[in-house]
């Protein structure tokens, strides 16, 4: 079915001259994971890759929304357009969610070199929804000079992000725990940049020297990316300059290394693995579709008649023999 | 090729028109539609132009906005003529709040889809939003 009554070429050129009605259209398509979307995605996909990238990723109420608030408007300051992704959370009873990212930096709507899409995570794992790496290959192709992607809030594996993003910054607040938890693998191996939001609490000092111990126990490379840690009090804009310098080191630090050339490599296979399991998933699972096939797998585990391996080998075996 | 066209979480945009400072009554419809499966972005108080560019950025499926401050005869169909100027008339537009019987004929003619005044049912709200949505 077209998209507007369009053809696919019209589409891609309409989203290519950065049409936001069409972009919109397509990432709700993409999220819904239909066919028509992903013709148009083999088209832009060649004019996507040329956005500085940045990802935001912290607890919940950490102050990801106020920060990202403070960089879209440095941002337009500096004349860059802003392309914005802002993940929440989908209920695992309803499947509804209530997004509410957007109305920290609901006033640069009035700005139109601007577009935020606020996106449901949809019960995907590690702190995106399914289709944010589509949605963020469209902003590419929209031609923004930068986008950023803010994470639902985080716990310590939602890690997901900084394969995604070129530039990683990871928001922490005071009173999150002892140095054990800063010891721990995961979320505090991922920033490129450590941001200690609202720093104007009691403890962020100690917080402050916790991670700064941290990021000094691991043995860096010559001329290796060190992590920074950068506080800031999103409230009333402190730190906002340092943090700007922060992420403009790091990017400056990408582009005189093979950085940059190995984040694309990691980006892409990411991508490449998650695209493989959604089809993989799809093509196989829609054969069962309607025959109640599925079903009877399911009652005969719980009956304790067969077993989860058991029952994806025949499945496996089944769809190779037909194919 | 096989096409899929799956209209999977329907998309609401809420917002409390212009300058209303009555939020209860925008949260509990947010809660309930969220409760019953939707994907709701609540932007919270704003101007039609906003609300409409919101919209179109979001591709939401129904716009909500909320008045209690008897501000809706002017901002409401505002919304609906904004919407009309982009081409996108297609997204319905549901007003809820304090609005007077008398008042609720000429929003209708003014292209307003749905009005729930005081004592609406958080039931009839969502089974009118859903038929709208997956229209």
């Amino acid at each position: 079915m077209p998209f507007l009554g369009e053809s696919i070429e019209e589409t891609v050129q309409k989203i290519l001259a950065g049409d936001r009605r069409t972009s919109g259209r397509l990432i709700t398509r993409l999220e819904d994971g239909d066919d028509w979307g992903k013709e148009i995605m083999k088209r832009l996909f060649p004019r996507t890759g040329r956005s500085m990238t940045l990802g935001l990723t912290g607890a919940g109420g950490s102050g990801k929304s106020s920060l990202l608030n403070h960089l879209i408007e440095r941002f337009r300051k500096m004349g860059k357009t802003v392309g914005v992704i802002a993940v929440d959370p989908s209920s695992p009873f309803s499947g509804g969610a209530f997004l509410g990212d957007r109305i920290r930096i609901q006033h640069h709507t009035r700005d139109d070199k601007v577009y935020i899409r606020s996106m449901a995570s949809r019960g995907y794992l590690g702190g995106l929804a399914r289709a944010t790496t589509e949605a963020l290959r469209v902003m590419e192709a929209m031609g923004f000079d930068v986008v950023m992607v803010e994470t639902l809030g985080a716990g310590q594996d939602e890690i997901d992000v900084i394969r995604l993003v070129q530039t990683c910054l990871l928001v922490i607040t005071p009173g999150m725990g002892d140095e054990i938890q800063a010891l721990k693998a995961g979320i505090m191996e991922i920033g490129d940049i450590f941001v200690l939001n609202k720093s104007d609490l009691d403890g962020s000092i100690q917080v402050l020297r916790s991670i700064e111990a941290t990021l000094s126990l691991k043995p860096g490379q010559e001329g290796e990316w060190k992590p920074k840690v950068i506080s800031t009090v999103a409230t009333s804009g402190e730190g906002i300059d340092d943090l700007m310098e922060g992420i403009m080191a790091h990017q400056d630090y990408l582009h005189n290394n093979d950085a940059m050339e190995r984040a694309a490599f990691q980006r892409v296979e990411q991508e490449l693995g998650l695209i493989f399991r959604d089809e993989l998933e799809r093509v196989i699972f829609k054969g069962l579709k309607g025959t109640g096939k599925k079903r009877r797998y399911i009652r005969s585990i719980i009956d304790g008649k067969s077993d989860p391996y058991t029952v994806i080998e025949e499945i496996l075996e089944t769809f190779l023999k037909e194919r | 090729m096989e096409k899929r066209i799956v209209k999977k979480g329907i998309r609401v945009l809420l917002a409390r028109l212009g300058l209303d400072a009555h939020w209860r009554g925008s949260i509990v419809v947010a809660h309930a539609l969220r409760d019953a499966g939707m994907e709701v972005i609540y932007i919270g108080n704003q101007m039609p132009k906003e609300i409409v560019e919101t919209a179109i950025q979001e591709d939401v499926d129904i716009i909500g906005l909320s008045s209690l401050s008897g501000n809706h005869m002017i901002l409401a169909p505002e919304v609906v003529k904004r919407l009309r100027e982009k081409g996108t008339q297609e997204i319905p537009v549901v007003l809820g709040g304090t609005v007077p019987p008398d008042d609720i004929p000429i929003l209708k003619e003014a292209g307003i889809s749905g009005i729930f005044g005081p004592g609406s049912s958080l039931k009839e709200i969502i089974q009118f939003i859903s038929a709208l949505g997956k229209k």
